[in-house]
């Protein structure tokens, strides 16, 4: 076993074990056999602070018995579980067999449940409403910390329901990003823009959506868009969902909008992350998650 | 020498009156922290009011406190008594005073700013941890010093129980608080990994074992046969669950680390010797609670046995849940539930706690040159106010515990989880409410004590008691 570097920590730890606990009962058997001197109780004949003495009754009998009880169970236990350095014990228990053994039978159990949705198209298993169960308590054991329970998201974390989508409405999209995760990186461009220059850009910004802006810082403020933002947000500001760009010309905000949030935003940088499931969760759930979320801003079964 | 012929009581008045000081901010703090489980704005989050920064303060202030006074004022008390002889090198013993009051401040306020090794009962940085070393020598050198000038043969049975707390306190807090300073108030551990994580409950549990357990049966030793007016019921019996108990404690650690990444083979024997460690705990219950035998009738008026007397059945209780926990199967359910908690306070309220009041209440007037407590009357309102605060407190969490561990494993039957964590929360709230209102009481109750005290030591006069000549050998 690895968790000894030789054999001699092995036995040296098994040795140890096995000479304590028998010391344990050892040490028990000594004590309790010598008689009690006379028959009637007497104390030890040592008087400390004025009355304080000792009587020497006898143990009792129950407590000794749960002693050795507990003894020999510590006995039986290191022999049958691993206890004793690298001897595995004559179950071969192990914690890790014991997740295996747990993981096998609950794939047997729940696996045809999964795996007869995971052959079906996502906009299907979308419109099965047991399918829809299922999806619903996976969504609320493992999204819903971020996304909400009504899965409208909070500040940088997207609202599932609404038809504004970063990475692509139509499920596989929606498939891909659970199964691999998404790293929502913009760069924080305050120092090559300089105070005025983001102040500018971020009132051109506010301009594309048509909110509350001054004109001519917003106009100042064009040409820098195309110089910085648009290799991601694209010339006209719409986004891209090839790199998860946001649309800067919907009244979808992320982080919020106004000019002190968007000024934030353009200055600091922003980094939005959507953790990868393949791994924890395994493709077949992330099946049934994926319809589940699509489902929440389609009507699944009528198209 | 004058001063010789008395008992050095003035530092055991300080630690005494600090007892009691310590105890209602300790559990002020949390009284606070389960409020905030139930109301989480409730200190307009403020960071050094956050949970994570006053849970600590919390625990801190309690354990090593209001118990750390507690064991520190009985313990230098005890052993005077009991050696027939005065403290050894009593500026020493005033500088444990001092030295562990600066321990505790400087604890109460780095904790809040946020100062912390995140080694859950040992989160003081490294300048704290080193005056705890230097108070904690001292200490040991009073102590035993005290032991090596008795006047009598015989090491009374307390003692061993003091002495076994005081050195392996020592032992545990060095290794486990072993750190590499990067900064004056930032330190990291020397071990890492799992290592770190055994270290830290091979610490954890014998500061249960040694701190929360062997003093306080030192205390009990003392203050139990002397309330009672009756002799120890079983010297054999004594020896027996001494050294069992300080053996089998040691090995108990990683039943914390159930399902970890610990190894199995420890994880086993974790489980093993906390099942083993149930004997040996029992022995003290039945040493403490059979001393009565013959003096049954003085429960029904007095409140200090009273006190005495429901802590060793709470000391019975726990150690019993105990290794019921330490076993997997039972932990799988309990671990990372409010059982936990539960556990705890039923150790830390009913057995802890208790055994100090009742020892304090005997210990106080003594220490001014009074027969008792300036009402008696109030030690029994005090009684029963912190044992329906208890009650309510573990039972409460029981409930609380066992129901999060079956939520939390409870499974639909398409294998999804029947529950969200956060509906297990709201379940729980209910009984936040009813451990906050055992908190309350138990609280309120050391607010009694503390008023009793006052009105007991006013106008009264420190008084040094004269040093006992030993009874002849028989």
């Amino acid at each position: 076993m690895s968790d000894f570097n030789n054999d001699f920590w092995s036995v040296y730890v098994a040795v140890i074990t096995i000479a304590s606990i028998v010391a344990c009962a050892v040490f028990l058997k000594a004590l309790s056999s010598k008689r009690v001197p006379g028959s009637a109780v007497q104390t030890m004949g040592h008087v400390w602070d004025g009355d304080l003495e000792e009587y020497n009754n006898p143990l009792p009998k129950w407590w000794m018995w749960l002693f050795y009880i507990t003894i020999v169970f510590g006995i039986a236990y290191v022999v049958l579980y691993p206890g004793l350095g690298s001897y595995a014990g004559v179950y071969k228990w192990s914690s890790q067999g014991q997740w295996d053994k747990e993981q096998k039978q609950a794939a047997e159990r729940f696996g045809p449940i999964f795996d007869k949705y995971a052959a079906m198209d996502l906009k299907e298993v979308a419109a099965d409403p047991a399918a829809r169960e299922i999806g619903q308590r996976l969504y609320l054991n493992y999204c819903s910390q971020c996304h909400a329970s009504d899965a409208q998201g909070s500040r940088g974390f997207p609202n599932l329901t609404d038809a504004d989508w970063l990475y692509g409405s139509d499920p596989q999209s929606i498939k891909t990003t659970i199964l691999e995760g998404r790293n929502g990186m913009m760069p924080p461009l305050g120092a090559a823009l300089g105070e005025e220059g983001t102040k500018n850009v971020a009132h051109y910004v506010l301009s594309l959506s048509d909110m509350t802006h001054d004109g001519l810082r917003a106009a100042k403020g064009k040409d820098l868009f195309g110089q910085n933002c648009a290799v991601c947000h694209g010339a006209e500001g719409k986004g891209n969902p090839a790199m998860g760009a946001p649309n800067l010309t919907d009244r979808t905000w992320l982080y919020g909008t106004g000019e002190t949030t968007i000024i934030e935003t353009i200055s600091k940088g922003r980094n939005g992350h959507m953790p990868a499931w393949k791994d924890f969760l395994g493709e077949a759930k992330v099946h049934m998650l994926a319809a589940y979320v699509w489902g929440l801003s389609n009507r699944p079964g009528s198209q | 020498m004058q001063q010789e012929s008395t008992y050095n009581y003035r530092v055991v008045r300080q630690f005494a009156v600090m007892t009691v000081v310590w105890g209602i901010v300790g559990m002020l703090v949390g009284v606070v922290l389960a409020a905030q489980l139930l109301w989480p704005d409730l200190t307009f989050n403020i960071p050094w009011l956050s949970y994570g920064r006053l849970r600590p303060l919390h625990t801190n202030a309690v354990i090593f406190a209001f118990g750390g006074c507690a064991l520190f004022a009985t313990s230098y008390f005890v052993v005077q008594r009991t050696c027939h002889a005065r403290l050894f090198c009593g500026r020493l013993a005033a500088f444990t005073f001092w030295g562990w009051q600066a321990v505790i401040v400087a604890a109460a306020i780095t904790l809040p700013l946020g100062y912390t090794s995140g080694k859950e009962y040992a989160e003081l940085e490294w300048p704290i941890d080193v005056l705890i070393t230097l108070v904690w020598v001292s200490y040991a050198i009073v102590f035993f010093g005290t032991i090596a000038k008795r006047k009598v043969a015989h090491i009374y049975v307390a003692n061993w129980f003091f002495g076994g707390f005081i050195l392996t306190v020592a032992l545990l807090h060095l290794v486990n608080s072993a750190e590499i300073p990067v900064t004056f108030w930032k330190s990291y551990p020397v071990y890492s990994g799992v290592q770190d994580a055994m270290v830290q409950w091979w610490y954890g549990h014998n500061a249960v074992g040694f701190f929360l357990t062997a003093g306080f049966l030192g205390m009990m030793y003392y203050f139990v046969p002397k309330q009672a007016g009756r002799p120890v019921y079983s010297y054999r019996l004594s020896v027996v669950h001494f050294w069992a108990l300080i053996f089998t404690y040691m090995w108990a650690g990683p039943h914390h680390l159930h399902y970890t990444a610990l190894p199995d083979w420890a994880q086993s024997l974790g489980m093993v010797f906390s099942l083993i460690l149930l004997a040996p705990s029992w022995g003290g219950m039945i040493n403490g609670i059979m001393t009565l035998s013959g003096a049954w009738h003085k429960l029904r008026t007095d409140p200090i046995l009273k006190f005495l007397i429901t802590s060793l059945s709470f000391y019975g209780m726990s150690t019993f849940e105990g290794p019921m926990m330490s076993i997997k199967t039972v932990n799988s359910l309990s671990h990372y539930t409010d059982w936990t908690i539960g556990h705890v306070h039923s150790g830390a309220l009913g057995w802890v706690a208790m055994i100090s009041i009742g020892s304090l209440y005997y210990l106080i007037p003594r220490l001014f040159g009074r027969e008792e407590m300036h009402s008696v009357k109030a030690i029994t309102v005090h009684f029963w106010v912190s044992t329906i605060g208890v009650v309510l407190y573990i039972a409460a969490m029981w409930i609380a515990g066992v129901m999060q561990g079956l939520m939390w494993r409870a499974v639909n039957a398409d294998g999804t989880l029947t529950y969200t964590f956060v509906e297990s929360v709201k379940a729980t709230a209910p009984f936040y409410a009813i451990r906050l209102a055992g908190g309350v009481l138990f609280l309120s109750g050391m607010f009694i004590m503390a008023w009793n005290t006052w009105k007991t030591v006013v106008g009264a006069k420190a008084v040094d008691a004269p040093i006992l000549q030993p009874a002849a050998a028989h």
